[in-house]
């Protein structure tokens, strides 16, 4: 089961990317994508960005948007944060639960980022803590 | 020491350049606390390890500043635009971009402060209601004094503040009256519409009245986007 995480900005502009495998039950954690296929992941989350702006002005006005995207047996889930970044999760197996948790240590993460007063808003997140951190939420809960 | 290094190491400081955007660090040293020496190196590690994702959010959420010390700050503020720009429209806007890049960052704090039940807001009079208790609540610890519709004009949108106290140590000379400088609180106000896909322009004018000689309004100006949109929302949501 593999992953593929973006984080989005406001203007469509991909401010962060991991890719990562599973953790769980003897899953190593490492991404098995085909290489077709790992090209076509970063089109599949830019197609769903879309429906995304689409679904944010429906009602319930929650944060986790949950699956927003299908595309062959992948699913597209999004956590919509306040200042409209959003962040896509490129997923084969459902995992609604797990998938939360994880967007929820990924926004913390993010807002901590955003309160250095050198970092703008759309900028990318080049930090490497910044990384090891999403790394290791991914292998707790995903 | 080699730049590869650097790269591997966890401690890769923000590039405060926006234009550099590769993760490689520039040549401008961060302002980091360093006890290593840093002849050989233009990188510097906090000496205790820990990075800004080690802090946690809440800390802030209880503590206080005193009056004294903002007022300093901002007067300082008002100063350094006040060197660099020529007119009235012009220093309001310097103040109205300082406090931009505080909304923007307010928005996000307060929102993760709500935790799981936290909603955005699709609805013009949701945002506004956020912005006059929520936020005011956060840094002026009461909410704004007022929410006004425009009877002339559907867009706009009038928050009054009785004293704003951000103007309370500034006095303004006799020929810039028209300078408000709660211009920044203008700015907080507008970063956090702008985030919420609300965009438009706030501007703070004064309007003394006989008990309240530092009465400010902040006008909310919103785009015809929005005015679009929330009319179409009004019309789904009554189906």
């Amino acid at each position: 089961m593999s992953f593929y995480f973006a984080i989005v900005g406001t203007k469509d502009n991909p401010i962060y990317e991991a890719e990562f495998g599973t953790s769980k039950q003897g899953g190593d954690g490492v991404a098995r994508f085909r290489e077709e296929q790992r090209s076509m992941n970063q089109f599949i989350v830019h197609s769903s960005l879309d429906i995304v702006e689409e679904v944010q002005w429906a009602t319930p006005t929650m944060l986790y948007m949950k699956c927003v995207d299908k595309f062959n047996n992948l699913q597209v889930s999004c956590f919509l944060t306040a200042g409209n970044i959003k962040f896509l999760l490129l997923h084969d197996q459902k995992a609604d639960d797990a998938i939360r948790q994880f967007f929820t240590d990924v926004y913390d993460l993010y807002t901590k980022t955003l309160m250095n007063p050198f970092y703008e808003v759309d900028m990318r997140i080049t930090s490497g803590v910044f990384d090891g951190k999403v790394k290791q939420a991914a292998k707790k809960y995903l | 020491m080699q730049r590869g290094d650097s790269l591997n190491s966890p401690f890769v400081p923000f590039s405060p350049n926006p234009s550099i955007q590769q993760g490689t660090p520039t040549s401008t040293p961060p302002l980091k606390h360093t006890l290593s020496s840093s002849t050989s190196s233009n990188l510097r590690y906090s000496s205790s390890r820990k990075s800004i994702y080690d802090r946690h959010l809440n800390r802030s959420q209880r503590s206080e500043l005193s009056k004294a010390s903002f007022a300093f700050l901002f007067g300082e503020m008002v100063q350094y635009a006040q060197k660099r720009v020529n007119g009235i429209a012009d220093l309001e806007k310097k103040l109205n971009l300082h406090g931009y890049s505080i909304g923007q960052r307010l928005l996000e704090l307060l929102l993760w402060r709500e935790g799981r039940s936290a909603k955005r807001e699709t609805r013009i009079l949701g945002i506004l209601q956020f912005i006059t208790t929520t936020v005011y609540r956060s840094i002026f610890n009461k909410p704004a004094d007022g929410l006004e519709k425009s009877r002339d004009n559907e867009d706009e949108y009038m928050l009054i503040d009785n004293d704003p106290m951000v103007n309370s140590y500034i006095s303004v000379p006799k020929e810039m009256s028209q300078l408000n400088c709660a211009a920044f609180v203008a700015g907080i106000i507008e970063a956090v519409l702008d985030g919420c896909l609300f965009p438009g322009r706030v501007t703070a004018h004064s309007v003394p009245t006989e008990q309240l000689p530092a009465k400010t309004v902040f006008l909310i100006k919103f785009d015809d986007s929005v005015i679009e949109r929330e009319s179409v929302l009004v019309v789904t949501r009554a189906l």
